[in-house]
């Protein structure tokens, strides 16, 4: 089956890429600027078509446990909201973790803290990246760029999440869920009928019951569950870091940056070029695991790096490690909702190291 | 001791008058002596077998001392968190229909923390079974008052009793939730003498075919006790139950079908 | 070729549908493009706009400081996006309540009465169709049979019935635009 061309927002994008993806289920809260997935589900209506469940919950902490069920039955499930919303989510999120189960968390950052603002923001880094929730654990984090990884991230998401039993975001931002762009969408998939062997569906004869659940009260056991998961980080780290390298062959500075900010610097590259500048982009395309690798080692053939993000400085701290004080690392970005622009990046460029 | 003798000869099926209901795995309860938990969890149990629904099973055990349920009951369980059980067991049924779904809750999880939770699975009418045990008190930190702790009452975080004006009343949420059009049997039982258990035991059986007819919310309040939370002996803290918690909890039917 | 535009005004003059015609229409003719608006509480009275940006390749930043093209159709966009406009680059408004008009001079300037002209039109919803049909007079970048494609694929099939209308707005629109 060929793919169909269509006009559409990243919201839509990450809806109508579910209901083709065969999601079982979706569970949500309204919330700007992310409403769009719940709204367009809705409206397509799919328990008439694949039969997924679309419910709109009570609050986002009923959308998280709705997730939580609906993952222990292993069913292809997922939710959406915005920072404020994500944070109510996180108690559902660890449980899902320490339970180990598959689900995808879209979250469209808006700026905060608190109800902050409703504009485009990525200052929910830490938050995705290095727990959210209590307890040792990660999610897989996957920064979309356009529209388009909107769309492909989803069948992606549940495939990344079935196969570690983990919960996986796509961390994307105000900007990318409100804009429009082309999207190239797969042709509809079936809804799975099997479910894995440790999900509750019922118990038959011929098997133990399964238990879902997230407490130990052993210390010693629930360690030994700790390190399962540490192995599972591992492997994680080992075989899925993604990223995409733009104009870094011959680049003399750097920029890092993700999802919105990653479009923004693909043209300052361009600018700078223009003016005589060799710079390149490295876009981190997982944030968990991060290119730590990659960045190391194209920290020795720079003369420095920008880590450029709609926050205060939050990947630059991963950028950071990856470069080990090899050259300088600087960061920089807009906050409250403010997009950096192209001219904006390369002056700051200009600015932290080519003075005078 | 005196020494038994020839004990094996007794043990014949002819003679069998009490045994360990099939779906009760062979784990020591950690409940207290007493505790009305052991006995609501075997009479679930026993329906279930009976109804042949072990395979159709799915249970939702969030925080309190029923968490360990799964340990207990033969059937697949997830244990949720706290006050979120209504929650996970809505996707449980959207997704999996045909399959028998319940949870089994406390006061504090049921009518404190998952207040929201509780209200709005009952008003949406899931097609599930909400099994709550009222003891007044929350029994797994120690403790400590709950929601439904009577005025008066000594815990934890009222030790000089329940001051209403400051703590709030008893909250009697199964009153609540019957006047919710998406409930369809709503009832309170207890199981402290053999009647109310056989009670109890028929009206989660009714639960299960409303269930099967997808008739909405079945909730089952079971009000209870806890020996060493109340700071009494099983027979000290039944008889108070009877005495104190029917007094606000009335037994028997609260929304009963219109057939 | 990439043309990247602003459109500004005020909310309910269909700011944001005409951007969305714009996308549709340079996707019937094979272009990318990105169509990233301002949303929030400003949709809904306050000022409106919208990025479109229409590509032959790939497109890097959907959000801009500089554009190729700005459609100032209020006098609080003027004021914020007459100088982001780059030099050499294009700026068309609708003088319809503007007490200031544009003074840059290293930039072409046109003007199109589009309010006043949908009101002679008796059809006060094609506003933003006569808008659109001066900036391809000027900006020719989309093939007006794209853009009663775009238009088909923008609108529910209920309203198909408008076509002609949007066509004639279009058209009438090219007639009346002129260069300041």
């Amino acid at each position: 089956m060929e793919k169909e061309l269509r006009l559409m927002k990243g919201n839509e994008a990450i809806a109508e890429a579910a209901i083709r993806a065969g999601a079982d289920g979706y569970f949500g809260y309204p919330i700007t600027p992310q409403s769009e997935i719940l709204e367009y589900l809705m409206e397509a209506n799919p328990m008439n078509t694949t039969g997924m469940v679309v419910l709109q919950a009570e609050s986002e902490l009923a959308a998280i446990n709705m997730v939580y069920g609906g993952a222990a039955c292993g069913k292809r499930v997922m939710t959406s909201s915005s920072s404020p919303g994500i944070s109510l989510k996180q108690e559902g999120i660890t449980y899902i973790a320490g339970a180990e189960l598959p689900c995808l968390i879209v979250n469209v950052v808006r700026g905060g803290p608190g109800l902050g603002t409703i504009q485009p923001a990525q200052s929910d880094y830490f938050q995705a990246v290095k727990g959210g929730g209590h307890g040792d654990y990660h999610l897989i984090v996957l920064a979309p760029a356009s529209v388009q990884e909107m769309a492909d991230f989803v069948d992606l998401s549940f495939e990344l999440a079935f196969k570690y039993r983990n919960p996986v975001m796509i961390l994307s931002d105000g900007a990318i869920g409100q804009m429009m762009e082309k999207v190239w969408l797969s042709p509809q998939k079936e809804r799975s009928k099997v479910a894995p062997d440790w999900a509750t569906t019922g118990k038959p004869t011929t098997r133990k019951h399964n238990i879902i659940t997230s407490l130990e009260l052993d210390p010693n056991v629930q360690e030994a569950f700790n390190e399962k998961l540490v192995r599972k980080y591992n492997k994680i780290r080992e075989e899925e870091v993604r990223f995409e390298e733009f104009q870094c062959e011959d680049a003399e500075y750097l920029l890092v940056a993700y999802g919105t900010s990653a479009r923004v610097c693909q043209k300052s590259v361009q600018l700078a070029r223009q003016q005589g500048i060799k710079v390149g982009l490295l876009r981190p395309i997982t944030l968990f695991p991060f290119p730590y690798k990659k960045i190391g080692a194209l920290a020795g053939r720079v003369k420095g790096m920008l880590s450029v993000e709609m926050s205060a400085g939050q990947m630059v701290e991963d950028v950071l490690l990856s470069v080990n004080g090899k050259v300088p690392v600087f960061h920089f970005g807009r906050m409250g909702g403010i997009v950096t622009t192209p001219e904006e990046v390369v002056e700051n460029l200009k600015s932290k190291f080519l003075k005078g | 001791m005196a020494e038994v003798t020839g004990i094996k000869e007794y043990i014949k099926p002819e003679n069998l008058v009490y045994t360990r209901t099939k779906l009760m795995t062979e784990n020591v309860l950690h409940y207290c002596p007493g505790c009305g938990h052991s006995t609501a969890h075997r009479i679930l149990a026993e329906v279930i077998d009976e109804e042949g629904l072990q395979s159709e099973t799915i249970g939702v055990c969030p925080v309190g001392c029923s968490v360990f349920l799964y340990n207990y009951i033969d059937v697949d369980v997830q244990e949720a968190a706290h006050g979120r059980a209504p929650a996970v067991a809505t996707a449980v049924k959207r997704l999996m229909p045909d399959k028998f779904v319940f949870t089994y809750q406390g006061d504090g999880d049921l009518a404190a923390i998952g207040t929201a939770e509780t209200i709005h699975s009952c008003n949406r009418g899931e097609n599930i079974l909400i099994i709550f045990i009222n003891n007044g008190i929350y029994g797994m930190t120690g403790g400590q008052m709950a929601p439904t702790t009577l005025e008066g009452m000594k815990t934890a975080t009222c030790p000089y009793g329940r001051d209403v004006k400051l703590m709030g009343y008893p909250l009697k949420i199964t009153e609540i939730v019957a006047t919710l059009p998406g409930t369809y049997y709503v009832t309170r039982q207890s199981v402290h003498t053999p009647a109310n258990v056989r009670k109890t035991k028929k009206a989660i059986k009714k639960a299960v075919q409303y269930q099967k007819l997808n008739k909405g919310t079945c909730f089952i309040e079971i009000v209870s006790n806890c020996p060493s939370g109340w700071k009494m002996t099983p027979v000290q803290a039944n008889k108070w139950m009877e005495e104190n918690m029917f007094a606000k909890y009335p037994l028997g039917d609260i929304k009963t079908p219109v057939e | 070729m990439t043309e990247e535009i602003i459109i500004a005004g005020f909310g309910g003059q269909g700011v944001l549908s005409m951007g969305k015609i714009m996308a549709y229409s340079g996707v019937m003719q094979d272009m990318e493009v990105s169509w990233m608006p301002s949303y929030g509480p400003e949709m809904r009275g306050g000022t409106a706009n919208v990025t479109v940006i229409i590509s032959s390749g790939r497109i890097s930043s959907p959000i801009l400081r500089n554009f190729d093209t700005a459609v100032i159709l209020n006098q609080q966009s003027l004021d914020k996006f007459e100088n982001s406009v780059k030099p050499g680059g294009v700026l068309i408004y609708d003088s319809n309540g503007l007490t200031r008009f544009p003074v840059r001079k290293d930039i072409t300037v046109y003007r199109i009465d589009a309010t006043e002209e949908s009101r002679k039109m008796n059809s006060p919803k094609t506003f933003n169709m006569i808008v659109l049909g001066g900036f391809l007079k000027v900006k020719p970048i989309i093939k007006l049979e794209n853009v009663i494609k775009g238009l088909k694929k923008s609108l529910p099939e209920r309203y198909h019935n408008l076509i002609p209308m949007n066509e004639d707005a279009l058209k009438r629109g090219m007639e009346i635009i002129k260069k300041v």
